[in-house]
């Protein structure tokens, strides 16, 4: 999991969409359609009501990514696409585990929540439910670092992003260039 | 303002939309649009199976260039019109395809003649709708043929529940009103195709078709679609280049004009294929690389650059990369080549190189290698002999439709194409049966030209039905029947590469009856079994127009099409006809 979540065979669309009824199917059967996996998709209404933004996390090698991209852009209801790179986009993704703690190890599974970060959201008689969001390779670690004690359910909700802002002021950026 | 139905809104907007004429047939769900059709100007003409509808849009819309619309009810109905949607979609023909849908509240209970109709032909159509609210009808319908005309064309549905038709039903109450083109585009925030190409790169592609020394233009459909064929000619006159003319293509070129060398791909002219594989600079305008015209793709045209222009980004670089991709309508992109062309040589900053080489070279091919067959005094009728006959008997601009396998190769390949718009046929999907309606979609929107259908015995057994609504409809088309007794181009390959094992092949030649199967449905019927009796029977049959005609040519089964691409192979492996001369 870890690695294919990192991994380089991994692109990151964010897809801007007409909010219609069937964009979405429309969407996935393109992929399926075209022999392409979905990682992971997340969709919701953006703060324009009239579109929403799939954030779809596709395991393709580049020069296939393009074309995925160009038929996805044939979809009429489709607005805009642009890929995410991971070093120019914030990411973000929230996992929720429930994992076996009895007595003399729920102190240990806490302190690693804690230290993630993270939140304890359920507690039963011999196992806790944990919340944690951040950057997709943090949730990894963690869990990486749960496993031991046995992971009885997971679930993530696929990553959401998007781009970084920009640094440097504009008017600074021209200058920059003129004296160069 | 005026109230109507959505019923009367639907067929209203289709008149708004120029429509002149209608493919369809009538059930359950759709029945309250068909009650308006008796009051509107618009011809519906009705088919005898709803896959007939849907071809004869399609035929209707290559002769016219106009987009098709059928019309047809739900669930089972709609399923027949998904072969044809797939047929339009794949050769990117201009469709609008209504059906018929239970009311909304039964949608998703199983109700009877419900099928789900949106989810059924997402793949097959450019896009589809599924109207809920009568008062998006409007919209709806100018939507749909907008998004079928412009970009790329293709097939667009449009489910209709039948509540919000029914003028029985409250939902159906509308206020008419007609969207301005502005409202369309507002209402389609993804749609924007880009018809003007980049200037950058059609400098470069101007600068990188006088600097090869062995280029050759590879006209695909999309000259037809963008109704480019002057500026294609203008092009290719001005630089001299050779053009290939794709199975989509035919037509689009004049194959009189010197410098044509017909079809590429696997049953193309041995010149086509082999300049294209030798060349080194492949000007492919509207055309997709199909495997049927590359062969083995990692051995086609090694040497070839490319200069790629099509609408459709996404054809750009699927299969070939493209050193030069354009996006572009291909009449306005091949029109700026020309401005760009005759701006370098006048300034005479480009070298041309000698091309005369090159020129002599592909002379030396087409003598080669012409096109072959041998006709023996007495011997069996060969097929390409009744499609030489057809063509010297026909008028120029004579309109020819065919369905798909061996007679739908020797027609692209021994009919004499002069125009564009003169051949209908089914290219990417290659569906069997395309002929029969096709040729009267195509002559319903053409009635003054003359139209010949070329159909495979195998064929014409798929939708001849359509042939009663030809006679009803009084629509005079005319069909050549190559029967070879055999499903000709399956048994072609179970000969060459199944060690002749003929497996479920053979058709035979006389069942059905097919003069008494023709006269059944109110046509006229030939048979001809010798070439002698075929000039005397062609003419007759030209002479006939107030009726269809139904020749059934009786055809050398052995015979087989060549030249031949064998599948896997790559294109410098041409197989030419054994009977004709060997080439020193």
């Amino acid at each position: 999991m870890a690695e294919l979540t990192s991994g380089v065979k991994h692109h990151t669309l964010s897809v801007l969409v007409e909010n219609k009824a069937g964009v979405l199917s429309r969407v996935a059967s393109l992929f399926a359609r075209r022999g392409y996996n979905i990682f992971s998709l997340a969709v919701a209404p953006t703060d324009d009501e009239r579109f929403s933004r799939i954030t779809i996390v596709v395991d393709v090698e580049s020069a296939p990514l393009e074309q995925i991209t160009k038929q996805l852009f044939k979809l009429i209801n489709v607005v805009k696409i642009s890929e995410l790179h991971p070093d120019e986009s914030v990411e973000r993704e929230m996992l929720m585990a429930t994992v076996k703690a009895e007595a003399g190890q729920r102190g240990e599974v806490i302190e690693l929540v804690q230290v993630f970060g993270g939140q304890i959201i359920d507690v039963g008689h011999d196992a806790l439910t944990i919340e944690l969001s951040g950057r997709p390779a943090k949730l990894d670690d963690l869990e990486e670092l749960l496993r031991p004690y046995t992971i009885v359910e997971l679930q993530r909700t696929g990553r959401i992003a998007l781009p970084k802002l920009e640094r440097t002021a504009p008017r600074l950026r021209s200058l920059k260039g003129k004296s160069a | 303002m005026t109230n109507m139905s959505g019923g009367q809104a639907l067929i209203k907007s289709l008149e708004m939309m120029g429509v002149e004429v209608m493919f369809g047939l009538p059930g359950g769900a759709i029945l309250p649009v068909y009650d308006p059709i008796i009051d509107s100007p618009i011809r519906h003409i009705l088919v005898r199976h709803e896959q007939g509808a849907g071809h004869m849009a399609s035929g209707y819309a290559h002769a016219t260039g106009r987009p098709g619309v059928a019309m047809v009810t739900s669930g089972p109905a709609a399923t027949n019109v998904v072969t044809p949607l797939c047929d339009a979609y794949v050769d990117s023909v201009p469709m609008v395809c209504i059906t018929g849908q239970v009311p909304l509240a039964a949608i998703g209970t199983d109700a009877f003649q419900e099928c789900d109709t949106t989810g059924i032909t997402l793949s097959v159509t450019k896009h589809n709708y599924l109207v809920t609210d009568a008062r998006d009808i409007p919209r709806i319908v100018k939507e749909a043929f907008h998004i079928a005309t412009t970009g790329r064309p293709g097939p667009v549905l449009i489910d209709v529940p039948k509540d919000i038709v029914d003028p029985k039903n409250p939902r159906s109450a509308m206020e008419w009103y007609w969207p301005t083109d502005e409202d369309i585009d507002a209402g389609l925030p993804g749609y924007r195709p880009n018809t003007k190409g980049h200037p950058r790169m059609i400098k470069e592609a101007a600068r990188m078709i006088l600097q090869s020394r062995k280029p050759i233009i590879y006209a695909g459909g999309g000259i037809l679609k963008a109704r480019a064929a002057e500026a294609l000619k203008e092009l290719a006159e001005l630089t001299g280049i050779h053009v290939v003319t794709t199975l989509m293509a035919r037509g689009a070129f004049p194959d009189s004009h010197p410098l044509c060398l017909g079809m590429p791909g696997m049953h193309g002219t041995y010149t086509a294929i082999t300049s294209m594989q030798k060349s080194d600079l492949l000007i492919a305008l509207g055309s997709r690389f199909d495997d049927r015209v590359t062969g083995k793709l990692d051995g086609f045209a090694p040497e070839a650059k490319v200069i790629h222009v099509d609408i459709d980004p996404a054809e750009l670089g699927k299969v070939r990369k493209a050193d030069v991709p354009i996006v572009g309508d291909c009449r306005l992109v091949i029109e700026e080549i020309v401005k760009a062309v005759k701006q370098l040589l006048d300034s005479g900053e480009v070298e041309r190189p000698d091309q005369q080489p090159w020129a002599a070279q592909i002379r030396e091919w087409q003598e080669k290698h012409p096109l072959f067959y041998d006709q023996k005094e007495g011997g069996p009728l060969k097929p390409q002999y009744v499609i030489e006959k057809l063509r010297e008997q026909a008028p120029d601009d004579c309109i020819l439709a065919s369905g798909v396998g061996q007679h739908q190769m020797f027609s692209s390949q021994h009919w004499k194409f002069e125009h564009p718009y003169t051949w209908v046929n089914s290219g990417g999907l290659g569906t069997m049966g395309y002929a029969v309606p096709a040729a009267i979609g195509a002559k319903v929107g053409r009635p003054d030209r003359m139209v010949w259908a070329v159909d495979g015995d195998g064929c014409f057994q798929m939708t001849a039905q359509e042939l009663v609504t030809a006679t009803a409809e009084r629509i005079p088309v005319k069909i050549a029947i190559l029967n070879n007794a055999y499903l000709g181009m399956v048994r072609q390959w179970q000969e060459m590469f199944y060690e002749e094992r003929y497996s479920e092949v053979y058709l035979s030649p006389d069942l059905p009856d097919y003069v008494k199967w023709a006269e059944a449905m109110g046509c006229v019927g030939f048979r001809v079994d010798s070439a002698d009796d075929v000039e005397a029977t062609i003419e007759k049959a030209n002479a006939i127009d107030d009726r269809p005609v139904v020749i059934d040519f009786r055809t050398d089964s052995t015979e087989k099409v060549f030249p031949m691409v064998p599948a896997g192979a790559t294109n410098d492996q041409v197989i030419t006809d054994p009977a004709q001369a060997p080439v020193q």
